[in-house]
């Protein structure tokens, strides 16, 4: 219910909104969770394993229970927090993990089977008949138990990543937090304080008391209003910081557009921050603990820090009639500021005898809570005192505080273990932890706001001074300054039925008990055999509990038992968040030829060339399928003329008087006695001396090459050619850089190649200049281009290169004047079958496990020099008739289609892994000569030409037999390249 | 006499403009690279200085006359808007001028739609006018340089000039956003 006077929240503003279905109204600045609390809802969702009615626990990012899906179809989001949800018109909400409704959930079934569900259930139970495992109880498992569901469409909404910079980072907006950043920001360094909440101010804003005199909100407002003037600040709310990373990296999640009713259609909906930080200040407050007592996860049940939050920051009851339970000072707060707003407090609860409160309601100290009653939401609350006497309490909202635990993950992140204080029966961090980070406040375990007021200024002091920046004073305000009273009190020894610890994933005391029974002694053995803390919350809520109970379980104390690790995330992050930008055409740049809308424009579908996109073919009218479009193109360049855009070939300028030392060095063959105006075909060996790429490389003048890389070689040549430099020859005088982009480079190949060329060249060419392998400058319509006289088809071929900017247009004219001739384009289907024909090889063949001798190609590695690579190949084992060798194969009959993948056999083995001789690496049908073709490995092949092998197919269900040839089916002599 | 129709990177794709920031296409001009021959450093810093600008230490450019020159790696520089007059024979030059598209992000936000792209800090102490970077923007590999207060030069491999736009505008757009929303 909604206490008129209280809270934050914009009462002239009226906000509509849908839970589970139904209409509510809240105000501006309300959550769904302070909303519907206003609205008397109670259970928000069911529970995890026993589909139990749950409710708001926490005010915060912490909450385990009030989760809710939010949105509909490809967009809705799962598993959002209703304490962190702010409610905007439109908004649509639902439990999870209940059918049909959160009210009448018919998976609670599971609830009264409790008795079987405890830790370790599944795997003692569902271990008979194994293989039933993975089939039919997993599944099973996973349906019954579980949070909500993403949608299954895809979602092409907008996220976002970003970085930011700055001398210091504040983590929290409480009160160590404002004073960290009012004192950085004072001394002119660039700060960053992030917020998760959508206001700043911490617990100021969720406490009745004052700081500096003033109400702690209005304090905080004037804070954050200084702070919001100072160019040197950024205020980040709705960002929570969730890692810890190298160098000072912290990882951040912001809600940019999840609170707006109508965000702009740009607007992503969440960012991922990287901050680099040259310091920082963890001031994210402290988690507020329970305690563990039969049935304390009915709706109504919640920490008393939270049940004055909603009062405070939301003007909302979360009850009629509270009670308050707790082991320390700081629940009474509970019961005063209740109180004092006119909510009926019903009982104040201490376990503790020696207590003194002053307030108008009824207190019982050195009480407990032996039950609760309500299943749909707390109504009794049943209490033992010392003696064992039995009194019941009418009650709709139990407000429970077991101390707080310092909100410390963040230093855990780098595997530091925080230490143990008896004083405030909590974990603090440790300085150093996080190189870099300090906490400060409650974070650290000050649990007074004087104290943490203190620890904020003093911590951006020590923070400058580290930063070599001046400080400045800042004088730390009045404010209330207690001390720490608390017994610590994990459990209500005896319960009567299950008391809960992880409400989350539906862990209880029986459970962490169980673990210790069963020898799980270790907390990290505890944590994995129970789940407790793997849930969404990862054990902010019960962690500290649960091993609490597992130290008195194991007879040892707390600070030996230890803590589990904390790892990023801090809180759930949207994978979309972090993979944003990267959805669908995002996913890897795209490179495009200048001739790519030429190719389109043709109807080329376009393939993918590592990052480039090549076409595929240029179907023609008539033309149903890529076979006849290819068929036809490569007898286009058998016979007339074709066009073919080389330019994603990489190409690598080489100057320096070493040069041609350099390229011996990196060639398996000679280039330092290449002439200029020369070209050479060159093979490339890695360090293993294994094949790692071939290409040709032109003299263009003394010291200066061009080097051609194949297209998915490029980026990895380049960068071994630097490598060899630097490590090997750091002294030589040799520089390079790729040109690749530089030229749009063109391949016109066929009998008619040298006519198309003599229509567009100012100087016409002939046969003797350039000659085959010869490179020379030559102008076409006005620009100086380099005509190179090379060839992958076999036929007559050239490659011009042109600057890009000139690309696209001279792609244009050859294509147009091929086709005057009765050629024209083709694309990487019918490149592939001339090169088949040919027997040249491609990655396809050099796929990083052959040698040269493999390919035929040992006589290339020279034997009067020395090469990368030359002494690796000479191992035992790389060459020698046990290796496997490129053939060429033909199906018998010819007709019969085989495939890349296949594997080779003798002619009447069984096809089996023990009797393999081979695999073929590229097929084709060769329409020059009637046949398939297929290039392959053979054991031993270059003795066996002539002799029949079976090729097996086990994916596609093909067995042929194939005679084995010459990888060279076409024009062996070569005569036609050089015509 | 006929001649080739010649075409800019992002011909077709320039300008766009999203909340104050504009991304536009600098004019074609003449780009080369750099590398000194060995023991030809100091000749080949005299050369450029004779054209008003010198060799830029790492991570800078010089600027002088409509013309500059960015430090581009370890013994190599871009000479951007000048002839590399002087040194031949000094340094291996080869021409770029058509390998790399060159884009402009200009506004107050430039900074901030950066911020989506590009891991570097770009505050003006950290990343001053002239300052040079071969840094990532996105999954692209780039020369970044500070074009003045609000401006940088953005230069991608030619190929990926559609997708530096996309990618550029994609960020202009959702920085854009924030704004409108508040």
């Amino acid at each position: 219910m909604r206490i008129s006077g209280k809270g934050l929240v914009d009462r002239s503003k009226t906000v509509g909104f849908r839970f589970d279905g139904r209409d509510y109204t809240g105000f501006q600045g309300d959550t769904l969770a302070s909303a519907l609390l206003a609205s008397d809802v109670r259970v928000f969702g069911r529970s995890f394993k026993y589909h139990r009615p749950r409710g708001v626990v926490t005010a915060g990012s912490e909450e385990p229970s009030a989760l809710v899906t939010v949105g509909r179809g490809a967009a809705q989001v799962p598993n959002l927090r209703a304490t962190m949800q702010e409610i905007h018109a439109g908004l649509e909400a639902r439990g999870q993990n209940a059918w049909p409704s959160v009210n009448l959930d018919l998976m609670a079934v599971n609830d009264l089977f409790a008795p079987f569900f405890s830790a370790g259930f599944y795997y003692k139970t569902f271990m008979w008949p194994r293989k039933f495992w993975e089939a039919l109880y997993e599944p099973a498992i996973r349906r019954a138990a579980g949070l909500g569901a993403l949608s299954g469409a895809h979602n092409d909404e907008t996220y976002e990543k970003a970085w930011a910079f700055c001398d210091l980072l504040v983590i929290g907006s409480g009160p160590a937090g404002l004073m960290a950043a009012l004192r950085a920001g004072r001394a002119g360094a660039d700060v960053i304080l992030a917020e998760e909440d959508s206001r700043m101010g911490g617990r100021a804003l969720a406490e009745s008391h004052e700081i500096g005199g003033q109400p702690a909100a209005e304090w905080a407002a004037g804070v954050v209003s200084e702070l919001a003037g100072m160019p040197n600040v950024r205020l980040m709310t709705r960002t929570t910081v969730t890692g810890a990373y190298d160098g000072g990296t912290y990882g951040a999640l912001e809600r940019v557009g999840l609170h707006l009713a109508s965000p702009p259609g740009d607007l992503p909906r969440e960012c991922f921050w990287r901050i680099v930080a040259g310091r920082a200040i963890l001031a994210s407050g402290a988690h507020e603990r329970g305690i563990a007592f039969s049935n304390n996860d009915r709706p109504g049940i919640m920490t008393a820090g939270a049940v004055r939050a909603y009062l405070n920051r939301w003007g909302v009851a979360p009850g009629h009639a509270v009670t308050i339970f707790g082991n320390n000072d700081d629940a009474h707060r509970t019961a005063r500021d209740l109180a004092g707003a006119g909510v009926r407090v019903a009982a104040l609860i201490d376990v503790r005898e020696d207590v003194e409160v002053a307030g108008n309601f009824p207190v019982h100290a050195g009480c407990r809570i032996v039950d609760t009653v309500g299943r749909m939401g707390l109504r009794e609350v049943v209490i033992a005192d010392a003696a064992g006497k039995i009194s019941r309490i009418v009650s709709d909202c139990l407000a429970v505080s077991g101390g707080w635990n310092p909100a410390l993950h963040l230093t855990c992140h780098m595997n530091g273990r925080p230490v143990w204080r008896d004083d405030i029966a909590a974990f603090v961090p440790k300085p150093g932890m996080v190189p870099g980070l300090e906490a400060a406040g409650a974070a650290n375990g000050a649990f007074s706001t004087r104290a943490c007021l203190a620890e904020g200024a003093a911590a951006a002091g020590a923070a400058l001074e580290a930063l070599g920046r001046k400080t400045v004073t800042l004088d730390v305000p009045v404010a209330e300054d207690g001390a720490v009273r608390l017994r610590a009190y994990w459990e209500v020894p005896e319960p009567r039925h299950r008391a809960w610890l992880d409400f989350a994933n539906d862990v209880t005391t029986k459970d962490v008990r169980l673990a210790a029974q069963e020898n799980f002694a270790s907390v990290e053995h505890m944590k994995r055999y129970t789940t407790q803390g793997m849930a969404p919350d990862q054990g902010k809520n019960s962690n500290v509990a649960a091993l609490a109970i597992l130290a008195d379980a194991t007879g040892r104390g707390i600070p030996e038992t230890g803590t589990t690790t904390f790892r990023p995330p801090y809180v759930p992050v949207s994978i979309a968040a972090l993979g944003a930008g990267g959805q669908g055409a995002g996913f890897a740049p795209q490179r495009f030829t200048t001739s790519d809308r030429a190719a389109r424009e043709r109807g080329a579908p376009m393939i993918e060339a590592g990052l480039w996109y090549r076409p595929s073919y240029f179907p023609r009218p008539g033309e149903t399928t890529w076979r006849e479009s290819c068929d036809r193109e490569v007898l286009m360049v058998r016979d007339r003329v074709g066009v073919c855009d080389v330019s994603t070939l990489g190409k690598i300028d080489i100057q320096g008087k070493d040069a041609g030392r350099f390229l011996d060095l990196v060639y398996t063959n000679t280039f330092s006695t290449l002439k200029p105006g020369r070209v050479r075909y060159g093979l490339m060996l890695r360090e293993d001396g294994l094949v790692m790429d071939d290409g040709t490389t032109a003299c263009l003048a003394e010291g200066h090459y061009l080097m051609t890389t194949t297209t998915a070689a490029a980026g990895p040549v380049m960068r071994h050619l630097e490598f060899v430099h630097q490590a090997h020859c750091p002294d030589w005088d040799v520089q390079m850089i790729s040109v690749t982009e530089q030229w749009a480079q063109f391949a016109l190949a066929g009998p008619l190649a040298r006519e198309v060329l003599n229509s567009v060249l100012e100087s016409p060419i002939d046969a003797a200049r350039p000659a085959f392998l010869g490179v020379i400058p030559v102008r076409v319509m006005g620009v100086e281009a380099r005509l190179f006289r090379i060839s992958f088809s076999g036929e007559l071929g050239y490659e011009i290169a042109v600057p890009a900017r000139y690309g696209e247009a001279l792609y244009r004219d050859l294509v147009a004047r091929a086709e005057s001739l009765g050629g024209g384009a083709y694309g990487m289907e019918a490149l592939n079958v001339l090169r088949i024909e040919k027997g040249f090889i491609t990655h396809a063949e050099i796929h990083g496990r052959v040698t040269a001798y493999d390919i035929g190609m040992a006589a290339m590695v020279s034997a009067g020099k020395d090469c990368i690579g030359k002494a690796a190949s000479q191992r035992p084992g790389l060459s020698g008739p046990e290796r496997e060798l490129l053939v060429g194969l033909r199906p018998i009959p010819m007709s019969r289609a085989i495939g890349a993948g296949a594997h080779l056999f003798d002619e009447g083995a069984e096809p089996v892994s023990a009797n393999d001789q081979g695999y073929v690496t590229s097929v084709c049908w060769s329409p020059t000569l009637k046949t398939h073709l297929a290039l392959a490995f053979l054991k031993n092949g270059r003795a066996r030409h002539g002799e029949r092998v079976r090729l097996v197919d086990h994916l596609r269900g093909t067995d042929v037999i194939c005679e084995v040839m010459h990888p060279v089916f076409f024009d062996p002599e070569g005569g036609r390249a050089r015509a | 006499m006929p001649s080739l129709i010649s075409k800019s990177p992002c011909e077709d794709l320039l300008p766009v403009e999203a909340g104050g920031v504009k991304l536009s296409e600098y004019p074609v001009d003449r780009v080369s690279s750099v590398a000194p021959f060995a023991g030809k450093e100091r000749a080949s810093g005299a050369a450029l200085k004779a054209i008003g600008l010198g060799w830029p230490k790492p991570g800078q450019s010089i600027s002088a006359n409509g013309a500059r020159i960015l430090w581009t790696g370890r013994g190599q520089a871009f000479l951007v808007g000048a002839e590399p007059a002087g040194l031949d024979g000094l340094a291996a030059i080869t021409d770029q001028s058509d390998g790399w598209a060159r884009l402009r992000l200009a506004g107050s936000g430039a900074e901030t739609v950066l911020a989506r792209l590009v891991a570097l800090d770009l505050r003006p102490g950290a990343f001053p006018e002239g300052s040079v970077a071969r840094t990532g923007l996105g999954h692209m590999m780039m020369i970044l340089r500070r074009d003045g207060a609000d401006a940088f030069e953005i230069m991608v491999f030619r190929s990926m000039a559609a997708f530096a736009v996309r990618e550029l505008h994609h960020a202009m757009t959702a920085c854009a956003a924030r704004v409108a929303a508040g």
